[in-house]
């Protein structure tokens, strides 16, 4: 019996360190290609360990962004692009969930009912299948390569809203009755007794949110058009052009190594938030 | 949603629904319609002229052999998405299940890929198989494989629905553990005291009981297949070579923003609600079993 879960264990083992360096290896060569000149890469003889380019290329990708054979948008810039959209996306749409939920939970009003219906259709069309109205409509409004055209469209989804209806449900009534005697108005309530119970959440909603703004793709490559607008994840596409075979890699493999490293540390750090909101919210 | 209210102020929930019922009408409602409006028209190019015509962009795009072509790959490239990254994320979880040394350090080292744009993944694969420079496009070609997904088809849906799939065997795989963990171990016991082997109680009590998870699994992983995928696509074959990459979203992408064939996509768009809307209901009839069975 002992003996037969020993080796067992021996199996899992062997299964997940396959699955771990499978998931590993395309981010590692990422990094080795990071740290050789443009010359090695483009012989196709790349070795496995790292070179000695390091700091110049990091150095060159982060203030110019631009080689001899790639012309691309300065990193400091592009992070800062996709930093700003992902937290004005993340800080955005929780607090416009926040304050729809809480009137659909704490109030009674005419029409309740219609907006909760209006809020949760949008589960069900996601941004792609309206993508060229979508495009229109923040064109009429002359949004485009403006952070309100990149955000606020992106923010349109029900599952914040469905979220925080959850949380706030579970919210004992007597506690707003209290404090309610206590003559606090309902804002009041709000920012004292809902907040501060509904932290957990919104934490790990943040993190959730962070991760799918950094990461958005399609939206922002039609909505910016001025390179100074681009954020990471769009500016390294764009790098890669059309003539794959020559060009400065190692400029772009270390832009995708920056990309790379803000969200896995988010997600890493947060590690526990992260996986209790995914299987809270969207189940 | 019953019982009474708490507060009872007569103006100030309209102004917290504002916000959110704002943005919902300007960028959800509007673009939907507009989108159904404009696929029953059709416009000169230069807008001069538009002229009602019914069912006549659907007909159209239904006898187009490439968008007739671009559902069928859609369909074979979500099946082998579906089905790898869903196998890959459950074999992990119930190796990672187990009570193993290290395996915090594990799940860990499994979940970052989550944190990771399905572009960012393609660049990655781009970098590995690119047939000239990549390590591994190298590696085929030494042993006598004619690796060039630029020019072969198969080898460019091959190379995407891998790049699509290593991204997404994190999400599947914290979904699925969740899934586990939430077993009793009771249960379990209880089987291998019945004379049940291990993998005797994987299928007949895990696996059963796992269902509501890759039910809900199935279908957002579909979703991903679908649309998320767009971004993995363009890093690496921008929908080529030919069509051979080529999916419903991406071929949306091209004619309605390379081609401006403006009404035609507006049918395409029609055409992804209704199947986005089929895929909610299933997950929606899905849920509502569940409620029964757990």
């Amino acid at each position: 019996m002992k003996r037969k879960r020993v080796s067992r264990n021996w199996f899992a083992h062997l299964v997940l360190i396959v699955g771990v360096a499978v998931l590993v290896f395309p981010v590692y060569m990422a990094f080795i290609g990071s740290t050789h000149d443009a010359a090695t890469i483009g012989r196709g003889r790349l070795p496995l360990t790292p070179g000695t380019h390091m700091a110049e290329n990091y150095v060159q990708a982060w203030a110019y962004g631009t080689g001899e054979r790639v012309s691309g948008t300065p990193v400091r810039i592009m992070m800062t692009n996709s930093l700003l959209m992902a937290v004005v996306i993340a800080v955005g749409k929780i607090t416009v969930s926040i304050l729809a939920a809480y009137a659909v939970v704490f109030f009674r009003f005419p029409l309740r009912m219609f907006f909760f219906w209006l809020i949760f259709i949008t589960l069900m069309l996601p941004l792609e299948v309206r993508i060229i109205p979508s495009y229109k409509v923040v064109a009429d409004l002359g949004l485009l390569n403006s952070l309100a055209g990149l955000t606020l469209p992106v923010m349109v989804s029900a599952t914040g809203t469905l979220l925080f209806r959850q949380v706030f449900l579970t919210i004992p009534k007597e506690l707003l009755d209290a404090a309610k005697i206590d003559g606090a108005g309902p804002m009041r309530c709000l920012w004292s007794i809902i907040l501060p119970l509904g932290r957990p959440s919104i934490a790990a909603l943040f993190v959730i949110l962070f991760v799918y703004g950094w990461n958005q793709y399609l939206w922002p490559l039609l909505i910016t058009t001025e390179k100074n607008m681009d954020t990471i994840v769009i500016g390294i596409v764009k790098m890669l052009g059309t003539s794959e075979s020559l060009m400065d890699w190692n400029l772009v493999m270390a832009t995708t190594v920056m990309a790379m490293a803000v969200p896995i540390v988010v997600v890493i750090l947060f590690q526990k938030w992260l996986v209790k909101g995914l299987v809270e919210t969207e189940k | 949603m019953k019982g009474e209210a708490t507060f009872s102020n007569k103006f100030l929930p309209y102004l917290l629904v504002a916000p959110q019922i704002i943005v919902t009408a300007v960028f959800f409602v509007w673009p939907a319609v507009q989108a159904i409006q404009q696929s029953v028209l059709r416009s000169d190019p230069f807008g001069f002229h538009t002229t009602f015509v019914g069912l006549a962009n659907f007909k159209a795009l239904f006898a187009d052999p490439y968008y007739l072509g671009a559902i069928r790959l859609t369909f074979v490239f979500s099946a082998a998405v579906v089905v790898a990254a869903l196998s890959a994320g459950l074999l992990l979880a119930v190796m990672a299940n187990r009570p193993l040394r290290g395996a915090n350090v594990y799940k860990t080292l499994l979940i970052w890929p989550y944190a990771l744009a399905p572009a960012i993944a393609g660049v990655l694969w781009l970098f590995l198989f690119q047939p000239s420079i990549g390590i591994l496009a190298r590696a085929l070609q030494s042993i006598g494989v004619h690796w060039n997904y630029t020019l072969n088809g198969g080898q460019a849906l091959l190379i995407v629905v891998l790049a699509s799939v290593w991204k997404q065997v994190s999400y599947n795989f914290i979904f699925f553990l969740a899934g586990l963990q939430a077993i009793p171990k009771s249960l379990i016991e209880a089987a291998k005291v019945d004379g049940a082997g291990s993998t005797r109680a994987f299928w007949s009590i895990v696996f059963p009981l796992l269902a509501p998870t890759t039910f809900f699994l199935v279908v957002m992983n579909t979703v991903y297949a679908f649309f998320d995928t767009f971004g993995a696509i363009d890093a690496l074959t921008k929908g080529g070579p030919g069509k051979a990459t080529e999916t419903m979203v991406y071929k949306l992408y091209v004619d309605g923003f390379k081609n401006f064939k403006i009404n035609s996509s507006a049918a395409q768009s029609v055409v992804l609600m209704v199947l986005v809307i089929l895929l909610t209901a299933f997950q929606f009839r899905f849920i509502e079993r569940r409620v029964h069975y757990v």
